[in-house]
């Protein structure tokens, strides 16, 4: 499935596979650099550690073309990626955006997973807060992204921001190309459920965020 | 004498540290580590030897002037850049290209050169235990790096970009510094891409110019990491960046360290070398 979603969204961005990152130099000594310099990833890395560490020295398309532009695609490459981005989403079965906020708050205080270092398969975290304010509760909140403080009631708690909120978490592209935002669902960072409960957590009337 | 004085205030500011960082939220521990890094500013104050990095510069001293290795010769003849034995001013200038070498090499992986090649030192086991582990008090490479390192203190950060060897290694660091990769997509300008952000409560530097942020965090690697209670060297900064990045394990003394290093000391350049610094 996912092979699916990646193959559709390489034809429809047209990407060719050689792009150079950096105006000073070309692919081939940096991908050179780069192997001499992760000689083995997948041996010098946890046993234990699921992840295909290899893989992640190779770029996605998304990547690419972040890297390459520095973050700041042209308005047609944009709309691509845009496109590209809500074509990834999967949505709840049960058609329903909010999850369990407290759960929720776990997960955005949570910074684990994913790293060489954490042993455990266990779920890794949103960790939102590393980069916005939320409950206001937290004051040790990183400003890389935007306060979320009562963002469900600036939002008017309408079901279609929830549905937003959803997506943007799920794949934060779908507004903002070259976003700075992980995608937690379409990177499988977060499971749908996972999702759920963060939007919750922003979302609903009972959560702290909106008190 | 001296150096009994350094650990009885080691002693005493460790203890203080260590104490704060098993308080409950990361707020509290992250206003108690910079209370810690307070209380050594002022233990500083009075007296400059409270710098407990300071013991890793003695520790380095000691290493470098020994006869070791198969050849048994020191290290006083390794040339960081500016001649075989001169110390004063070189760490400043690096890194850079090494025709011996046919590559440029920072500072880490210039020691290891010279180890190797003077003194007939296998260097696996060296870069393998690099990064010191707690209670180990610290590695060679820790030693050597803040000691090299000190002999620069004062002088501003000359980077060093008139060999098209040194040209590429700036473009590489360039490319990387930008290169959003793994689950995460995570760049370095990600997190050090805007002046005033922060991760949680960590101050994050704006390295993406050549700024006052960069002249004052990077001129000041290899520094003595309150939170670790050793000194870090700049190898291990980078690698634990791309740690938290998600990448898998990045190659100690590697090309793409060595880049990055050299695109830092671009962004740095003229910032005034403090080693080992102090920081969280
Ligand atoms: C690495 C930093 C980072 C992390 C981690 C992060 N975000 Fe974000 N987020 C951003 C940035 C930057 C923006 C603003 C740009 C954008 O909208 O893409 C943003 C925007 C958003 C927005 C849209 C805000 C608006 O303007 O309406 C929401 C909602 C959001 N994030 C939720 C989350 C949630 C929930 C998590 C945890 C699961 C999270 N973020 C984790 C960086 C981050
Ligand atoms: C996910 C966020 C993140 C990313 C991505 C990241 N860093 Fe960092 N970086 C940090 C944090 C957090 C610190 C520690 C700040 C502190 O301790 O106050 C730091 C510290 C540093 C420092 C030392 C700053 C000082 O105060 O002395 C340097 C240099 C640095 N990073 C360079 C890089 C480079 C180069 C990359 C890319 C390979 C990178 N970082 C990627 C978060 C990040």
């Amino acid at each position: 499935m996912k092979k699916i979603i990646i193959a559709s969204a390489l034809v429809a961005l047209g990407v060719s596979s050689s792009l150079a990152l950096a105006e000073g130099v070309s692919d081939k000594v940096l991908q050179k650099v780069i192997s001499s310099s992760w000689k083995n990833p997948n041996k010098d890395n946890p046993e234990g550690a699921k992840p295909d560490w290899a893989s992640r020295l190779n770029q996605g398309d998304l990547q690419k073309i972040c890297s390459k532009t520095r973050n700041q695609p042209d308005k047609k490459t944009a709309a691509k990626l845009e496109k590209a981005a809500k074509a990834s989403i999967k949505y709840p079965e049960d058609g329903k955006f909010l999850g369990d906020w407290k759960n929720g708050e776990k997960i955005a205080q949570n910074g684990k997973g994913l790293r060489y270092n954490d042993k455990v398969d266990g779920p890794a975290g949103g960790n939102c807060y590393a980069c916005h304010q939320i409950d206001k509760a937290e004051l040790a909140y990183g400003t890389i992204g935007p306060s979320l403080a009562e963002y469900g009631k600036l939002h008017e708690f309408t079901e279609a921001a929830n549905k937003a909120t959803y997506e943007k978490i799920y794949n934060s592209h779908v507004a903002i190309s070259c976003s700075n935002m992980p995608r937690f669902g379409t990177m499988g960072i977060l499971s749908i459920e996972q999702i759920k409960d963060v939007t919750a957590l922003l979302m609903s009337k009972d959560s702290p965020v909106n008190k | 004498m001296m150096k009994r004085r350094l650990i009885g205030a080691i002693a005493v500011g460790c203890a203080a540290v260590f104490a704060t960082f098993t308080a409950a939220g990361p707020v509290l521990a992250q206003e108690d580590a910079s209370k810690g890094i307070e209380e050594y500013r002022k233990m500083m104050a009075e007296d400059p030897f409270a710098n407990p990095g300071l013991l890793f510069v003695d520790s380095g001293e000691a290493l470098w002037t020994e006869k070791r290795g198969p050849k048994n010769v020191s290290l006083e003849g390794c040339d960081l850049g500016k001649g075989p034995g001169v110390l004063d001013g070189a760490f400043a200038e690096l890194p850079r290209y090494f025709k011996d070498a046919d590559k440029v090499m920072d500072v880490e992986s210039r020691i290891l050169w010279c180890m190797e090649k003077l003194q007939g030192i296998d260097t696996k086991p060296i870069i393998k235990g690099a990064f010191s582990k707690r209670g180990e008090g610290g590695s060679e490479m820790e030693f050597l790096a803040s000691f090299v390192g000190s002999k620069s203190n004062g002088m501003p950060m000359k980077s060093q970009l008139s060999h098209p060897k040194e040209k590429e290694a700036y473009a590489i660091g360039e490319a990387l510094f930008y290169m959003r990769a793994g689950p995460h997509d995570f760049s370095c300008q990600t997190c050090h891409g805007t002046k005033g952000t922060r991760i949680r409560l960590q101050e994050l530097p704006d390295l993406a110019e050549p700024t006052e942020d960069a002249r004052k965090t990077v001129a000041t690697w290899p520094a003595y990491r309150v939170s670790q209670e050793r000194v870090r060297t700049m190898q291990h900064r980078m690698a634990d960046c791309y740690r938290q990045m998600r990448m898998p394990k990045v190659g100690y003394g590697s090309d793409a360290v060595t880049a990055l290093i050299t695109f830092l000391a671009k962004q740095a350049d003229g910032g005034e070398i403090q080693v080992p610094a102090l920081k969280r």
